[in-house]
């Protein structure tokens, strides 16, 4: 499976924490997928879904004849992931800055269902350039959606860094924040398995290794 | 059954409110603007009633994560920061993901003649006609207002409600064109509160006038059903134009004519009332009158 340089990079930099959800911390599988208590999780930056394709596929979601025709007309996986055509996915999502206040409204309306799912939204760091990922995280704090988990895949791909200005933010609006080795499963594990009480945590998995190095900001 | 207030905006919450209370799957979500109305719907139901405070883009998402969840959201603010301001999340959060809700817009076209182009949205209805399968309501009084919520509401799909304040005298049940009154010549056609003026405007003129308050999806059935001389006239209090497509579509093998009255595409660039606002894009029943004449007399 190819795509161009962007996206190769953007899965190689979200295929750890993919994997590491779905195999060891969410319930969510083919065969909850329309289950109303399953966990729920949104790619939210929608770019490079290599990764993502490869783990629903293992997971069964799909089968693997799918992969070799991706991108081709009647093919259900695009170079965006698109819910209505692929089993599993949650959101539709591309066009950056729309995964995390979607992940607040769904964990809002689970919470008004008494539904306790997990809800586990992946941002890239150059995604939290979009100001719609600031109106979000803070009235996830705000409301206290302890149902809610971000994890940022910061490959340290945004055009503007501020070395921990991403933690610090989180941690300013009231989030539980963590850190992690974007690589290391064992430790991804653990801090993805943690949740807050009365509060969102963040999880900040850094991903420096050369091979996953700039993602392109605005593409 | 709701008690029908003065205004539609006072029966927008009010209908809204007796909504969360009637159905434990509706959510309404604002941003501030209105809050005053909704003190009741935030005491009853906490978690279905949401203030995100100032953060529009974040209101359509909310709404739409809510619908991802089988939920039924109603979403409000001013039309121009909900339709406008918000329009990729209306477009991808709703339409693109496949899920629908409730959009409540107010203002309109020149609610806020005093507040400036800021808060004026004369393009709201043709920026939502430009997505797939959307229900567009124009309710001319509060019991229209009333009467729309609740279908929309109960409704699935994406529908957009725009709630202004001016009214017609007369309120009409039912979505599609109403026949106000028949004549042999020319039909004019009045969406939303236009009505009273199109009436006046064409009241010594042998004229058949229809009207409606579900804009989307246009019922070009009963538009050729009626229409006696190929001519139509077409009011709206938006975009003028906005409709034309519709009427092209609905008489596309009828020769024909046609006459689209809107707000102008110019910025007025003045302050004052409504009624002037009105005047000055000619949809008063005086600039209406002489735009039907000069069409009628070509």
């Amino acid at each position: 499976m190819t795509g161009d340089e962007k996206h190769s990079l953007a899965a190689l930099s979200t295929l750890d924490v993919i994997r590491v959800l779905y195999e060891r911390v969410l319930d969510l599988s083919p065969e909850n997928v329309d289950d109303p208590q399953r966990d729920r999780f949104l790619l939210s930056k929608g770019h490079g879904p290599m990764a993502y394709y490869a783990v629903l596929c293992d997971q069964g979601f799909f089968p693997a004849s799918w992969l070799d025709s991706w991108g081709t007309f009647d093919s259900p996986l695009g170079y965006h992931p698109d819910r209505n055509l692929v089993p599993g996915v949650e959101i539709s999502s591309g066009s950056l800055g729309h995964g995390l206040p979607l992940a607040v409204g769904t964990a809002l309306g689970l919470r008004a269902q008494g539904i306790g799912a997990r809800v586990v939204v992946l941002v890239g760091d150059a995604e939290l350039d979009e100001g719609s990922n600031h109106e979000a995280l803070e009235i996830a704090a705000a409301l206290g959606l302890d149902a809610l988990t971000v994890v940022v895949v910061d490959n340290r791909s945004t055009s503007y860094a501020v070395p921990g200005r991403i933690a610090e933010r989180f941690a300013t609006e009231g989030w539980l924040v963590t850190t992690a080795d974007g690589r290391d499963h064992d430790e991804l594990e653990k801090v993805l398995s943690a949740r807050g009480v009365g509060v969102p945590n963040v999880v900040v998995a850094t991903v420096l290794d050369p091979a996953a190095g700039r993602e392109g900001s605005a593409a | 059954m709701t008690t029908l207030a003065r205004d539609p905006r006072t029966q927008f919450a009010r209908t809204a409110t007796e909504l969360l209370d009637e159905d434990l799957s509706t959510a309404l979500v604002w941003a501030e603007i209105s809050a005053r109305y909704l003190v009741d719907a935030v005491r009853r139901h906490p978690e279905r009633a949401v203030n995100v405070g100032i953060r529009e883009q974040l209101l359509v998402n909310v709404g739409a994560g809510m619908a991802l969840t089988g939920m039924r959201p109603i979403m409000h603010t001013f039309g121009t920061f909900l339709v406008e301001r918000a329009f990729e999340q209306v477009k991808l959060g709703f339409v693109h993901q496949g899920v629908g809700g409730v959009l409540v817009g107010v203002g309109g076209s020149f609610d806020a003649s005093l507040s400036g182009r800021t808060h004026q949205a004369p393009g709201d209805v043709a920026l939502m006609d430009s997505l797939p399968d959307v229900t567009i309501h124009a309710p001319g009084t509060a019991v229209e207002a009333d009467e729309v919520i609740r279908r929309a509401v109960f409704d699935d799909g994406l529908h957009y409600v725009r709630v202004v304040e001016q009214t017609n005298r007369d309120s009409f049940s039912g979505s599609g064109l109403h026949v106000v009154r028949r004549g042999a010549g020319a039909t004019v056609v009045a969406l939303g509160p236009v009505l009273d003026e199109v009436l006046e405007a064409t009241s010594d003129r042998d004229v058949t006038v229809l009207y409606a308050h579900s804009v989307r999806p246009f019922d070009a059935r009963t538009l050729r059903s009626v229409l006696a001389l190929p001519e139509v006239v077409l009011v709206e209090p938006w975009l003028a134009g906005t409709s034309a497509r519709c009427v092209a579509d609905a008489l596309v093998d009828v020769p024909h004519r046609l006459l689209a009255l809107g707000t102008r595409r110019t910025e007025l660039r003045h302050y004052g009332t409504p009624a002037e606002h009105q005047r000055a894009h000619g949809l008063d029943a005086a600039g209406i009158r002489r735009s039907v004449e000069s069409f009628l007399a070509a």
